[in-house]
This record gives C-alpha cells, structure tokens and sequence, in this order.
C-alpha cells in the first residue's frame, strides 16, 4: 500500500480541474505550458526550415511572417514568461517556506484558467490564418496595416497577463505571510528571492502591456488615433510602452531561471551560496532597475540623444547585479563537493550561455553599436542566448533537479546526461552563426535573403535540428520514468533545503508537521548558524 | 554553390571603423570574461569533483572584498564601454553642415530618393565618396529602417515625422541596402543598392539623369496648383505667414512658446495646420492629410527652402576674455 501523497488523495478528472492544490496547479501548468512550448517550436522548426535556402520557396512570405509572428507570441507569452514561476514556483514556493499551500489556493486555480482562456484566444488566432505583425505588434502596422487576426492575438495576450498579475500576487502575499516558524528573511532559498522580485515586476508591469495591447485593438476597430500618424497618433509612443514591460519582461523570465541555478549550484557542490545577500538583493536591484532601461530599443527610432544616453547608461548598470550573480555562482562550486549530475550540467550550461549573453546585451547597450546590430540577427542570437540558453536550461535544471520530488520517480540519467549536452551543442550551433551573420548585416523577419548569408543559416538549421532533440528526450524519459521510474527517495540528491525533508511526493499539506526552521537553507556544514554577508 | 560567404562585413564608410573600435573592444571584453567563468568553473568542477558519497563542500559564506571586487571593476569597463559607445552615437548622430542633401521616402516596399538637382531614384541610391551625405526620410504608410551594413549605418523612417542619416562613403563600390523594420508581407525585398561612386563619376552620372525638375521647382508648382499663393503671399495682408526666409527661423505661436521651422515643422504645418499656429494669425488654413504624397510634401519643403533660409543662429558668443 502506497502512502498517501498529492498524486493519489484523489481521482478523477475533476479532481484535477477543481483541485486548489498548488502541487496540482503546477501539474496543470506543466502539461499546458509543455504544450505550447512543442508548438512555439514548431514555428520556430518552420522558420528554420524555410532559412536553409536564400530564396523564399518553402512557403509564402505571409506564412513566414506569420511563423516568426507565432513563435515570438506563444513563447514569449504562454511558455516562457509562466513556465518556471507557474510551474516550479507554484509547487515549490508553498513547500520551501514550510507553508500548506498560496496564500491564495482559489486564485491559484484561477489563474490557471485565465491562461488557458488566453491560450484559447491565441490558438484561435493561430488557427484561423494567424497573425503576422510580429510578437512586438508595432504600429502602425498592426493597427492599420496588417490584414490578419490582430485583435484576437491581442486579446490572448491581454488575458493572459492577469493570470502573471494573479501569481505574482499570490507568491508576494504567501512569502510575507506564510513563512515557518522561524524562516526569517535572510534564511529563505534563494529560489523565493528570485521568484520575490519577478512577482514584484508581474504586478507592476503586466498591466502596462495589457493597457498597450487594447489600445493597440481599440485603434484597429474604433480608429481611435492613439499611435497612427494618419489619425493623429504617435508610432513611437507605441514603442515606448510596448517595452516599458516587455524589457521587464525579459527580468520575468531570466530571474526566476537565476533563482533554479542558485538553488542547484549549492545542492551540487554541497555548499551553501557564497554572498547569499548580493544575490538576494542583486534580483531586487534588476527587478527595479530593469524598468529603467525600455528605451535601449529605441536608439535608432529618432529618440532624443540625451534620453538614449541615459538610457544606455541604466543599461549597463543593470549588467552589474548579473556579473555579480554570476561571480557568486562560479565562487560557490570553488571548494564545494561538485557532482556533475544533469542538473548541474543545465547549470553549468546556463552559466556559459548566460554569460555571453548578457555580454552580448551590452553590444546593445552600446548606442554607437546599437546603430549597426539594432533589428539584425545579432539581436536575436543575444536574447535566445538569454532566454533558450538562460531560462530554458534554467527550467530544464529545474525540472530535472525537482523531479523525483513533484513524481517520487528517478528519471535515467545516462539520457538525461546525453540530453542536456544535445541541448548545448545544439544551443551553440543553432545561435553562435547568428550572431556572426548580425553583423553581416543580415536583418531579422526576412523571409529571403542574399546569397552570402546562406553558409550560416545553413549551421543554424543543423543546429536547430539537434536542439530538437535534445527537446523531445526529456518529455520521453520523464514520461517514461513515472511509469516505469525507480522510487525516489526523500533527499536522492543529498540536499538541503525543506522541500527535501519531506516525502516524495509530498503530502497534500506539505509537511505532517510544520517545520520549525533554526537556519539558512543548504547548511552542509555542521551547526553553526549562517552569518549574513 | 557556397563561393562567397564573408564572415565579416566591408569598411565603407567614415563610420565603419568607429563601430567596429567598439565592436573589437567589446568582443575581447566578452571572450574575456566568457574564458574566465568558464575555466574556473572547469577547474572547480574537476578539482573538487566529489570523492565519496558523504563528503560536503568547504564552510565559505562570502567575502566583502571579493564582492566590491567584482562589482566594482566590472562597473569600470562597463562604464568605458557606455562612454566610447555615446561618443560614436554622437558622432554619427549629427550630419556636418554642408552634406550633400537626399530626399528619401519608404513605402511598401521599395525606396524612393530624389537628389537635389531633380534626379530620382527606386531601391538604388548613388552617392559620391569622401563627401558626407544626409538623408532626409519620411514613410509613406509603416515604420521602415534604412540600413546600410557596410557603412554601419541605420535609422528608423516613421510615419509623420522626419528622420535624418548621415555617412561618408570611403570606397567606390556596391553595397547593400536593407529595410530593417519589419514591415509587411515583402519586408526582405525592401532591399536596393548603395552605389558609391568617385565624385567625377558621380557628376557624370547625375548628368545622364532624364529628369531635369529640381525637387524644389516641383515643389513650386505643387505651390500653385493647391493655390497656397492665395494666402501665403509676400504682402502684410496676407492671411497666411510669409514663406520668404522662414526656413530654419525660431517662429512665434499662438499661445506662447517657440518652434524652429525645419523639414518637421513644415511637413505638420501642411498636414496638420492646426497644430501650431504662427502668432499673429487664425487657425482657417485646411488640412493636407491624404492630399499630398509624401514626397510631394518633400518637395513642398524643398520649394520653402529655395525662397530663401535664415541663418542659422550663430553660436554663443565667447565670453569676453578674462585675462
């Protein structure tokens, strides 16, 4: 007879659909969230495809437009902004602050329902012909131009950040209120930390966008004259809100992934953080910073000179509390008990990918370098670098590092292993070209393109290809694993932390008693309190 | 069927080698400090790989000095970085007096030039080396950008307003023109050549051009046939503002403040008449939304220009000297 956990209290489909679970909720965003990562990638498959060859001749122009459309709105907004918080952060958070559940169990489910009606909506559009505007929506093509399902999408997106808003709230309002007896401040994992200050940008941010987009449908239905010259409106003024959250937005999906790292690099060198405190407080700075910076993207669209600087500025200061992150990570494997188990293998890569990454941003940063790179491949090998070669190996860590505690299964990790190197090089090969091919000169959104870019694309479409696999292996052996998976045990990775030190999978209630905490998560060494640094 | 693929793009231009100081700078700054994480924590990871099941990692918990270390030298160059960066911008930012003048509008999707002397163009633009041009540029409908990779040259055209790009063509050749800005269905054919020519050249094929029509003598006629004569005259009753030597002049509005009347100001006070008002007279002018093409208005600008501009305002006077 099993012991009773989350996964078998309860049967049935709406044990599932009414559950006020947060380990269940996660589970709902997983499979959904997985979905529309599969279809973000296959958009980004047909893109690839169509780039081996300098002519446009696999499909039509306006398809392809619609493809790169597709594949920036289903991952921007429905896999990467909600997948480590909606997923990871909804199951763990409750459990590595020793509480029951959110603060808020019915809003909880709800939001996860709001998605799925953003989802719908977007789905929708994608299904009746698409939406061809770009995942940035710029005007005035998007409100006056574009002869596609604009207002749908639109609205998908609009939706769908209510449910960013609903989580962010709920994640504030459970680490003020929830936490243990005895979890102080300065004693949480650094994963809530991370997931603290993304929530902060959730609340602030979101509703700018979500304002951003209905004028932007308001415009095309009513001709309101909000960012159409010809009605009186300004394009640029589009642009400045669009990225007034969607620069955040990038802190949305990397912070939550820098919290996963922190939390496998001390569990795989067996050591706690080094500098605990300048990494708590360096996802604040960025969480605050980052809303200062929207107007790096705007360098060459006849912004002010003088705002640019001091938006280049802001820019490079925002690096700093990353550099530092990075250093502290690097520091804490030095003198550890490192295992290179596949999680922190995702880290490792992680650490890599993110690193030239955030180096590369600062090319962008740069205005006098902005004026060549600004809207070529450059750009877009510098934010996959961040958010496939950050946040998605972050979430893969993370999923691979959690698993045997959301499942009580053992995936196997000779694949697994194989996996994450499949997902670097394949990283690497995919991205690295276009870097090269930015500044070529080659603009990105082009559905042909001359002859010379042709041997770089070509590597990127290779590159792609083994990306892909190292993809769809994880979804086989996880699956595979909680059929046919060993049993996990409590702490398999001989970690430290709450959420090892109760079974796997946990209990509905988390804990059979509540823990009472007496110091900071991943102490391996013998007693001694943690002191602050 | 792969002979020619660059890894790196031609230097053609005044500008090319002051991006690319940057770009090296920064590329040596990132394998830099690429290397250095990378190795260490190779290093780490096989150093103190773990050597049984029970062992734990070293009690650190951090180091004050350390920290202020790598905040602070990163902070250094990164700051060197931003500096160097605004002072490229700046460069490339403000066109020397004197350019050659083009007129550039984007539409879906092609690009239209008219020199000065009349001469049109479509997705080609021909320009002389070793003399700074300037372009100014309107969008006939989206955003569109103006990208020439090998002069490192970029700048958004927007709908309703003027944006302007300057460069030094340094070596006769055919380089590539992108539109940057995604911009619709054939957004990747919104492409041309940038011919850059030796100056005697470069008259040489101004003079085999077949149009003779100055954008400003266009402009002229355009003048008459809206009739704008009918108000804007030279005489003191006339109900609207003069035109002779307003180009680049501070102008009065209605209601207090000041407005230089550049290729901007001119362009709104056609489609948008009554958003400025000159001081002095009455908001009665109609507007020309929809009833000029964008280059027409061009030409309208051109033919204001032609009637005479002001000075620019002189610099500050020095201070009377101290010593």
């Amino acid at each position: 007879m099993e012991t009773l956990n989350y996964l078998n209290s309860e049967h049935g489909l709406a044990s599932w659909l009414l559950t006020k679970d947060h380990k269940r909720i996660a589970l709902l965003y997983l499979a959904s969230i997985t979905f529309f990562f599969f279809l973000g990638g296959l958009f980004a498959f047909m893109i690839r495809v169509e780039l081996l060859t300098p002519a446009g001749d696999v499909m039509t122009a306006d398809t392809y437009n619609k493809m790169f459309t597709m594949h920036g709105v289903v991952m921007v907004f429905f896999f990467l902004i909600p997948s480590i918080p909606a997923v990871l952060g909804n199951f763990l958070i409750p459990i590595m602050i020793g509480a029951k559940d959110l603060a808020f169990p019915r809003i909880n489910l709800l939001s996860w329902y709001i998605y799925v009606l953003g989802g719908l909506f977007t789905l929708t559009a994608a299904l009746s012909g698409g939406v061809d505007t770009g995942w940035t929506f710029y005007t005035p093509y998007s409100t006056a131009a574009a002869n596609s399902h604009v207002i749908t999408a639109a609205l998908g997106v609009f939706i769908t950040g209510f449910s960013s808003i609903l989580t962010g709230l709920n994640f504030i309002v459970t680490v003020h209120r929830m936490r243990a007896p005895g979890l102080t401040w300065f004693r949480l994992p650094l994963f809530v930390w991370a997931h603290y200050a993304t929530s902060l940008i959730m609340i602030l941010g979101t509703p700018v966008i979500a304002i951003t987009v209905l004028l932007v449908a308001a415009e095309r239905m009513l001709h309101l004259g909000i960012f159409d010259p010809a009605l009186g409106g300004d394009p640029v003024l589009f642009q400045h809100l669009f990225w007034f959250y969607s620069h955040p937005a990038v802190y949305i999906m990397i912070l939550p992934a820098m919290g996963v790292i922190s939390e496998i690099v001390q569990a795989f060198s067996r050591k706690n953080i080094f500098g605990y405190s300048f990494i708590a407080f360096s996802s604040l700075a960025i969480a605050i910073i980052g809303f200062l910076v929207w107007g790096h993207h705007i360098f060459v669209a006849g912004q002010s000179v003088y705002a640019g600087m001091i938006f280049s500025f802001l820019s490079f200061v925002v690096a700093i509390p990353s550099a530092i992150k990075v250093f502290n990570w690097t520091a804490t494997i030095y003198k550890g008990s490192v295992r290179l188990d596949s999680p922190m293998l995702y880290a490792f890569g992680f650490l890599g990918l993110f690193t030239i990454g955030g180096l590369t941003g600062l090319f962008l940063a740069s205005m006098g370098l902005d004026i060549h790179v600004h809207d070529t491949y450059f750009v877009v090998a510098h934010f996959h670098y961040i958010m496939v070669g950050g946040a998605i190996m972050g979430y893969l860590g993370g999923l691979h590092y959690w698993w045997p505690k959301i499942t009580g299964r053992l995936y196997p990790e000779g694949w697994a292993k194989f996996a994450a190197l499949m997902v670097f090089v394949g990283f690497n090969l995919t991205f690295f070209p276009q870097f090269v091919a930015g500044y070529l000169g080659m603009p990105r959104r082009y559905h042909a393109y001359p002859d010379e870019f042709q041997v770089l694309n070509v590597a990127s479409t290779l590159g792609a290809s083994v990306l892909s696999v190292g993809y769809v292996l994880p979804m086989i052996y996880f699956v595979w694993s909680i059929f046919r998976g060993q049993k996990s045990t409590a702490d398999p990775w001989g970690a430290r932390g709450l959420e090892w030190e109760t079974p796997s999978p946990p209990p509905t209630e988390n804990f059979f008693v509540t823990p009472i905490v007496t110091h900071g998560t991943h102490q391996y060494a013998p007693s001694k309190e943690v002191g602050i640094v | 069927m792969f002979t020619n693929f660059p890894f790196f793009p031609e230097q053609a231009s005044a500008q090319a080698a002051q991006v690319d100081g940057i770009y090296f700078f920064m590329l040596a700054g990132t394998a830099f400090f690429s290397l250095l994480i990378a190795s260490l924590v190779a290093i780490s990871a096989i150093k103190y790989r773990r050597r049984h099941k029970d062992e734990i990692g070293a009690d650190i918990h951090g180091s004050l000095a350390l920290e202020l270390l790598w905040t602070v030298i990163p902070f250094f160059i990164s700051m060197v970085m931003f500096a160097w960066g605004a002072k490229v911008f700046f460069d490339i930012y403000r066109p020397p007096a004197g350019a050659m003048e083009v007129y550039v509008v984007g539409k879906q999707w092609m690009w239209k030039a008219q020199h000065m002397d009349g001469m049109r163009e479509i997705n080609e633009l021909h320009v002389p080396v070793g003399r700074p041009v300037k372009l100014t540029m309107g969008s006939e409908d989206v955003l569109h950008s103006f990208y020439i990779p090998s002069f490192r040259v970029k700048a958004d055209v927007i709908p309703g307003r003027y944006n302007v790009l300057w460069f030094t063509a340094t070596k006769p050749g055919k380089y590539h023109l992108f539109c940057a800005e995604y911009c619709g269905t054939k957004h990747s054919g919104m492409i041309g050549w940038i011919y850059a020519m030796e100056p005697s050249e470069f008259q040489a094929w101004l003079g085999g051009g077949n149009t003779n029509v100055t954008p400003a003598a266009a402009g002229e006629k355009l003048f008459q046939d809206f009739v704008c004569s009918s108000c804007h005259r030279d005489d003191a009753q006339a109900r609207g503002p003069q035109l002779k030597g307003l180009f680049g002049k501070n102008v009065e509005l209605q209601g207090g403040g000041t407005a230089v009347a550049d290729e901007s100001y001119i362009r709104e006070s056609i489609v948008q008449p009554q958003a400025k008002i000159v001081n002095g007279f009455l908001p009665i002018m109609p507007t020309f939304q929809g009833l000029v093409t964008e280059e027409q208005l061009l030409q309208l600008i051109a033919y204001v220009r032609s009637l005479g501009e002001a000075v620019p305002p002189a610099a500050t006077p020095q201070a009377p000297g101290k010593d």
